[in-house]
C-alpha cells in the first residue's frame, strides 16, 4: 500500500468535468499531509490528450485507459477496469465525483475491491495514522455524519462544489501510463444520450440556482426565472410543490426527494421553505429569498430577503443585474 | 416475470431530525417506506400487470420494518419477506447487500428493483453492490424502462446531468428507481384488507447461512453525527421593489461577491 490518492477523472465527450479539478484539490490536501502523491485515471475513447490537463492540475501520474471499447460508458465494464487498476497500484484513497456518473460507478468499484465507500461527501481530512475523517450530510443535510473508513483503499465520492478547482500549471508534463484492457465484456452499456430541451444547465452542477415554488402559480410564469437565470448563467430549480403541480420536470427538484445542492448563490422565489426543501439547499453559500409572506420559513435561512411580490421584484432584479453586467 | 423489490423503512421526510450525543434520536420519528422505493414497487406492479408474474418484497431491518412490507403489500405485491436478525444491525450498505444476496439465493428473480437511495443516510450504494455480488448488470436512476418482447433484455432511460442516457442491458439485472419513473398508486381498501391475511416470513442469519461475525466488518464507521451549522437569518432589504432590487444586486456584488 502507498500513501497516494487516486482521482477517477470524469469526462464527457472528451472534456473533463469541473468536479474532477475539485477532486484534485481535495486529493492534494490529503496526499500533502501524508507525504504521498496524487495520481489520476481517465477512461474513454480518444481521451489521451486529457492526461496533459490532469498533469497540469497536479496529477503526478496519469493512468489512461483509451480504447474504442470505452467510447460508451458501462458501469460494470468501467468498474472492472478501475478495480484492476486499484488492485495493482494500491492507493490509500480513491476519490470519485458524486455526480450521476460517479454515484453509478463508485459503489460497483467499491464492491469489486471490497472497499468501504463514503458517498456524497462534502469534506475529507487526512488524519494521522493514514485514515480519513469524512464529512457527509445525511437526511439530505438535516444532520451531518463524520465517518471513518476501515478498509484499504478508502473510497470517497465527493459532491460537486465542495472544493475549489485545482489551478492549472502550464508546462507540467504528464507521466502517462497506458492501461490495457483485459477481456473487457461490459453488460449494461449506454447507447445514447437524449438532451433535455435547450442548453439546460443541471441544478446539481450550477454555481447559481434561481428556484421557484408554489408562489410561481403556474409553469408559464417561470419565464421570468428563466430570463434571470440566463443573465446570471444559472440553472432553474423548483420546489416539490412546483414539480408535483406539473409546472417543472422532476430533474429540477431541489430538496430531500430531489437534488441536494450547494451552489454559491441560491435565489428562492415564491418558496415558503418546507423542511424538505431547506434540507436540500441549506448548504448553499449565499441564499436570497423573495417572498410575499414575511413569516415564510425561508427567511430564517436567507442571507438576504425581499418581502414583496416576486412578479414585480424579479424582473427589476434582472434589469439591475443586466445593468451591472453591461457596466463591467 | 419474477420481480423482487428491495425496500427500506426510513423516517418520513417531514420528520425533524434531532441529534443528541453524536447520534440521531429515533424516538418520535414516523417511519415510512423509503419514497424512492415506492417508485420501484409501482414499476414492479406495472410490469407484472403487463407481463404477468410475481412481485416479492424484501426488507432488511428491525421489527418496525415489517410495517413497511405491509404498506407496500397493500399496493398489490404478492409476497413480503422480512429479513431480520440482531446481528444485522448497523452493518452498512456492503453488509446489507451481502444479506440481500444471500436472501436472493432463495427467491427466483428476473429483475431486481430498489430506490436509488434511502432518504435517511443518503448513501445510494446497497442495490449496486448487490448487483456486483450477484454478478448482474445494473442501471441506476431509472426514469423509463421498456422490456423486450422475449423478456431477455431491456432498454432503459436513466437521468444524468442535462438529459437522459439510454442504456441497453440483458436480464436479469438490478434497477434503481429515480423520481419521475411513475406516479405511485395509493392502497385500496381491498388491498389493505388482503394484507391482514398475508403471512410475512422472517428470515434470520442462520436461515440464510450467514455468519453474523463476517457481516460486522463495518467498512465505514460512524464517528459521530452533528447538527448542521446553523444559518443565521440575514437581513430583509426594505423599500419599494425598485430600490430593494437595486440594493440586493449591490449587496450580492459588493458584499457577498457572488457575481
Amino acid at each position: 500500500m502507498s500513501n497516494n490518492v487516486l482521482v477517477i477523472a470524469e469526462q464527457r465527450g472528451g472534456t473533463l468535468k469541473k468536479v474532477t479539478f475539485e477532486l484534485l484539490t481535495a486529493a492534494q490536501q490529503v496526499a500533502g499531509k501524508w507525504g504521498g502523491q496524487v495520481d489520476a485515471v481517465v477512461l474513454g475513447a480518444g481521451v489521451r490528450a486529457l492526461a496533459e490537463l490532469l498533469a497540469q492540475a497536479g496529477a503526478a501520474k496519469v493512468y489512461v485507459a483509451d480504447d474504442p471499447a470505452l467510447a460508451r460508458y458501462s458501469p460494470d465494464g468501467y468498474a472492472g477496469v478501475l478495480a484492476n487498476l486499484v488492485r495493482r497500484v494500491e492507493p490509500a484513497v480513491v476519490l470519485v465525483s458524486a455526480t450521476f456518473w460517479g454515484k453509478d460507478l463508485a459503489p460497483r468499484v467499491a464492491a469489486k475491491v471490497k472497499a468501504g465507500l463514503a458517498s456524497d461527501a462534502t469534506g475529507i481530512e487526512g488524519q494521522d495514522g493514514g485514515r480519513l475523517l469524512v464529512t457527509r450530510p445525511i437526511y439530505a443535510g438535516k444532520a451531518i455524519a463524520k465517518v471513518r473508513i476501515n478498509t484499504t483503499p478508502q473510497m470517497v465520492s465527493l459532491r460537486p462544489n465542495s472544493y475549489p478547482p485545482a489551478a492549472l500549471e502550464a508546462g507540467r508534463a504528464a507521466n502517462v501510463e497506458a492501461v490495457v484492457l483485459d477481456g473487457y465484456q461490459p453488460q449494461a452499456v449506454v447507447t445514447d444520450f437524449v438532451k433535455a430541451g435547450g442548453e439546460k444547465l443541471d441544478v446539481a452542477e450550477a454555481n447559481i440556482i434561481v428556484s421557484g415554488g408554489r408562489g410561481m402559480g403556474g409553469s408559464e410564469q417561470y419565464a421570468i426565472l428563466e430570463e434571470l437565470a440566463s443573465v446570471l448563467g444559472a440553472a432553474v430549480g423548483a420546489s416539490r410543490a412546483a414539480v408535483d403541480a406539473g409546472w417543472r420536470p422532476h430533474s429540477d427538484q431541489v430538496g430531500q426527494t430531489g437534488k441536494t445542492v450547494s451552489p454559491n448563490l441560491y435565489i428562492a422565489c415564491g418558496i415558503s421553505g418546507a423542511i424538505q426543501h431547506l434540507a436540500g439547499m441549506k448548504t448553499s453559500k449565499v441564499i436570497v429569498a423573495i417572498n410575499k409572506d414575511p413569516d415564510a420559513p425561508i427567511f430564517k435561512v436567507a442571507d438576504y430577503g425581499i418581502v414583496g411580490d416576486l412578479f414585480k421584484v424579479v424582473p427589476l432584479f434582472t434589469e439591475e443585474v443586466k445593468k451591472l453586467k453591461a457596466a463591467e | 416475470m419474477n420481480i423482487v423489490v428491495c425496500l427500506k423503512q426510513v423516517p418520513d421526510t417531514a420528520s425533524k431530525i434531532v441529534v443528541k450525543d453524536g447520534r440521531v434520536l429515533e424516538e418520535g420519528l414516523t417511519w415510512v417506506v423509503n419514497p424512492y422505493d415506492e417508485y420501484a414497487v409501482e414499476e414492479a406492479l406495472r410490469i407484472k400487470e403487463k407481463l404477468g408474474g410475481k412481485v416479492t418484497l424484501v426488507t432488511v431491518g428491525p421489527e418496525r420494518a415489517k410495517q413497511a412490507l405491509k404498506d407496500a403489500l397493500a399496493l398489490g405485491a404478492d409476497e413480503g419477506i422480512h429479513v431480520t436478525d440482531p446481528a444485522f444491525e448497523g452493518v452498512g450498505p456492503y453488509g446489507v447487500a451481502t444479506i440481500l444476496a444471500a436472501a436472493l439465493q432463495k427467491i427466483p428473480y428476473d429483475m431486481i428493483w430498489a430506490g436509488w437511495k434511502g432518504v435517511d443516510l443518503d448513501q445510494g450504494q446497497t442495490a449496486i453492490i448487490l448487483a456486483e455480488k450477484l454478478g448482474l448488470p445494473h442501471v441506476s436512476f431509472v426514469t423509463k424502462i421498456d422490456i423486450a418482447p422475449d423478456g431477455k433484455s431491456a432498454t432503459v432511460q436513466r437521468e444524468v446531468e442535462g438529459g437522459k442516457e439510454v442504456v441497453q442491458t440483458q436480464l436479469p439485472a438490478v434497477f434503481t428507481a429515480q423520481k419521475g419513473l411513475n406516479e405511485p398508486r395509493y392502497a385500496s381498501l381491498k388491498g389493505i384488507m388482503a394484507v391482514k391475511k398475508k403471512v410475512i416470513p422472517e428470515w434470520k442469519a442462520a436461515d440464510l447461512g450467514l455468519n453474523p461475525d463476517g457481516l460486522g466488518s463495518r467498512k465505514v464507521e460512524l464517528v459521530e453525527v452533528v447538527p448542521p451549522p446553523e444559518r443565521a437569518a440575514g437581513r430583509v432589504i426594505p423599500g419599494a421593489p425598485e430600490e430593494a432590487a437595486k440594493e440586493l444586486v449591490r449587496l450580492l456584488h459588493e458584499e457577498a461577491k457572488v457575481f
